[in-house]
C-alpha cells in the first residue's frame, strides 16, 4: 500500500471512481479506498436511470450537466459505458401534480432541458405497453434526452480510467480512523496501513455518516433500504423510464431486454436491513400489471435490495466543510449515479483550486442549519 | 477448438472467466457478475454458480465456503400476474 497521496477517496462507487479519474486527469496522485469492491453498494444496485426532470434547479443543472458528459464519456474514458437515450415518461395524476410539473417543466425548459407535457394518447405512443388509464395518469411529462447508462460498465470505465492515469483503488481495504490535526485533515487510518494526505473525499454512499463520525462531524443523512426487482429477458418493447412521483415506481427495459423497476416497499425502514421483502414483491408486481398488461405474463427472475443516502431535504452534499481537507460528496438520495460524471468534475474542480463550472455552495452541510426546501420530484 | 460453457443463459466460457479474473483481479463472484453477467440469466446461477466458483476458489486459493453468494428470492422465476393481485386488488 502507498504511505502518501494528494488526495484519499473514500467509497469506490460511481462518484468515488468518477471523481478518482478527474483528480487523475488533472495530475494528482488519488487512492480509493474500498471497504468492498467497485460498485458494491448504491451503484451497483440502482436503477441506473439518468434523468434531468428535476423541481430543484441544483439538481436539474447537476443532472443536465452530467448528461452532456455521459454523451462523450465513452469516447474519453475508452470503454463501453451502454448509453441509452430513450426518455424518461414521468406520470401526472392530479390537477395539483399538473401544477407542479408546469413549474418543473417551466424551470427545466429555461436551463435547455428539452421536457414537455404530453396527454394519455402520446404516452401510448410513446410506449404502447402502458395503459394511462391504469395507470391513473391525466398526462405525463417526458424528456427524450432522459435515459440510461449501464451503472457496471460506467464505474469500472472511470475506475479503469484512473487506473490508467495512476490513481490507485484499494479494493476490501476498510478505512478504521481519519487522522486530524489542528481541524486539518492529516492521515487515514485502513486495515491495511496508513496513508498521509491533505484531502479526503467521503463518497462512502450509505455509509457517509459514519465515515464523518470519524473527524468528529455528525450528518442527517438516513440509510434506508430500497429494493428492486427484474425480470426474464424479452424483446424489445419500450424504450423510456416510466416513473410516477405519487406511486413511487419507476421501470425501464434494459439494454438485454429485461424490464428493472422498483416501489417503495410496504416494510420500508431506515437502518441497514438487506433482506428482500415478498410485500415489495406483490405491490410491485401490482403496480406493474396496472401501468403496463402485458407484463402479467412475464416472470420475474430476481430481487435485491440496496440503500439510499437520504438527506432531509433528498439533495446531496458537496463540498468543504468544518475540517479543512475534509471533502463531502454524499447524500445523493437515491440518484448518486445520473449526477456523478458534474459532481466529480466540480469537486475536483474544488480540491485543484480551479473555478468551478457552476456553484455547490447551496449544497453544503451549512444549509440544514436554516429552512430548508425539500426536492418534490422523487422517486422509488 | 474446445470451448467450455460455464454460464448457458449468457454464453460466458472458462476462459472469459479466468481473463476476467486476472485483468480484475477479482476475488468475488459478484464481480464476475458485474463484468461478465455471470449467472444473471434466466437460471439465475442455478447451472453456473459452482462451476464459475470452482474456478474462482482455484484461481484465488480461497474456499468453496467463502466464495458461494447468499441466495435471493424468488427461488424460481414467478409471472408477474401471479402474485400481483386478482380482480384488480392486490393479494
Amino acid at each position: 500500500m502507498e504511505k502518501k497521496s494528494d488526495v484519499v477517496i473514500i467509497g469506490a462507487g460511481i462518484n468515488g471512481c468518477a471523481l478518482a479519474y478527474e483528480l487523475a486527469k488533472r495530475g494528482k496522485k488519488v487512492i480509493v479506498c474500498e471497504k468492498n469492491y467497485i460498485a458494491y453498494g448504491a451503484t451497483g444496485r440502482c436503477g441506473a436511470g439518468i434523468r434531468q426532470q428535476w423541481a430543484s434547479k441544483e439538481n436539474a443543472l447537476l443532472a443536465k450537466k452530467s448528461i452532456e458528459i455521459f454523451e462523450k464519456l465513452g469516447e474519453e474514458l475508452g470503454y463501453d459505458i451502454g448509453l441509452r437515450q430513450g426518455g424518461y415518461l414521468i406520470a401526472i395524476h392530479t390537477e395539483e401534480e399538473m401544477k407542479q410539473a408546469k413549474r418543473n417543466v417551466k424551470m427545466q425548459n429555461s436551463i435547455g432541458i428539452p421536457s414537455r407535457i404530453i396527454s394519455p394518447e402520446e404516452i401510448k405512443e410513446i410506449a404502447s405497453i402502458l395503459d394511462p388509464n391504469g395507470m391513473e395518469a391525466i398526462a405525463a411529462t417526458f424528456c427524450p434526452t432522459d435515459g440510461h447508462a449501464n451503472p457496471f460498465k460506467t464505474t469500472y470505465a472511470y475506475a479503469n480510467a484512473a487506473k490508467k492515469l495512476g490513481a490507485k483503488i484499494y479494493k476490501f481495504t476498510e478505512v478504521k480512523g481519519i487522522k486530524v490535526e489542528d481541524g486539518k485533515v492529516k492521515r487515514v487510518i485502513t486495515d491495511k496501513g496508513e496513508i498521509e494526505t491533505k484531502f479526503v473525499v467521503n463518497a462512502a454512499g450509505a455509509w457517509s455518516k459514519e465515515i464523518a463520525k470519524m473527524v468528529g462531524i455528525e450528518m442527517p443523512n438516513k440509510p434506508i433500504r430500497k429494493e428492486a426487482l427484474v425480470t426474464e429477458p424479452l424483446k424489445k418493447m419500450f424504450e423510456c423510464m416510466v416513473i410516477s412521483f405519487k406511486h413511487g415506481i419507476y421501470f425501464s427495459q434494459q439494454e438485454e431486454g429485461q424490464i428493472l423497476g422498483g416501489i417503495p416497499s410496504p416494510e420500508e425502514k431506515i437502518g441497514y436491513y438487506t433482506q428482500p421483502t415478498f410485500s415489495f414483491l406483490k405491490h410491485m408486481a401490482y403496480m406493474l400489471g396496472k401501468y403496463a398488461p402485458p407484463l402479467k405474463h412475464v416472470r420475474i427472475l430476481r430481487q435485491w435490495t440496496g440503500f439510499y443516502d437520504v438527506t432531509p431535504d433528498a439533495l446531496p452534499i458537496l463540498g468543504k466543510t468544518s475540517i479543512e481537507g475534509f471533502i463531502q460528496c454524499n447524500g445523493f438520495s437515491g440518484h448518486g449515479f445520473m449526477v456523478a460524471p458534474m459532481v466529480a468534475r466540480l469537486l475536483a474542480q474544488l480540491i485543484c483550486q480551479e473555478k468551478l463550472d457552476m456553484s455547490i455552495d447551496k449544497l453544503s452541510m451549512e444549509r440544514f442549519k436554516g429552512k430548508i426546501t425539500k426536492e418534490k420530484a422523487i422517486v422509488g | 477448438m474446445h470451448v467450455k460453457i460455464v454460464c448457458r443463459c449468457e454464453d460466458i466460457t472458462e476462459e472469459d472467466i479466468i481473463k476476467t479474473i486476472e485483468e480484475h483481479g477479482c476475488s468475488t463472484l459478484a464481480e464476475l457478475k458485474q463484468l461478465l453477467r455471470l449467472g444473471m440469466g434466466h437460471c439465475q446461477g442455478r447451472t453456473c454458480i459452482i462451476l464459475a466458483a470452482k474456478i474462482l476458489a482455484k484461481k484465488t486459493g480461497k474456499s468453496l465456503e467463502e466464495i458461494m453468494p447468499s441466495f435471493r428470492p424468488p427461488i424460481i422465476p414467478v409471472e408477474i400476474g401471479l402474485i400481483g393481485g386478482k380482480n384488480g386488488k392486490e393479494i
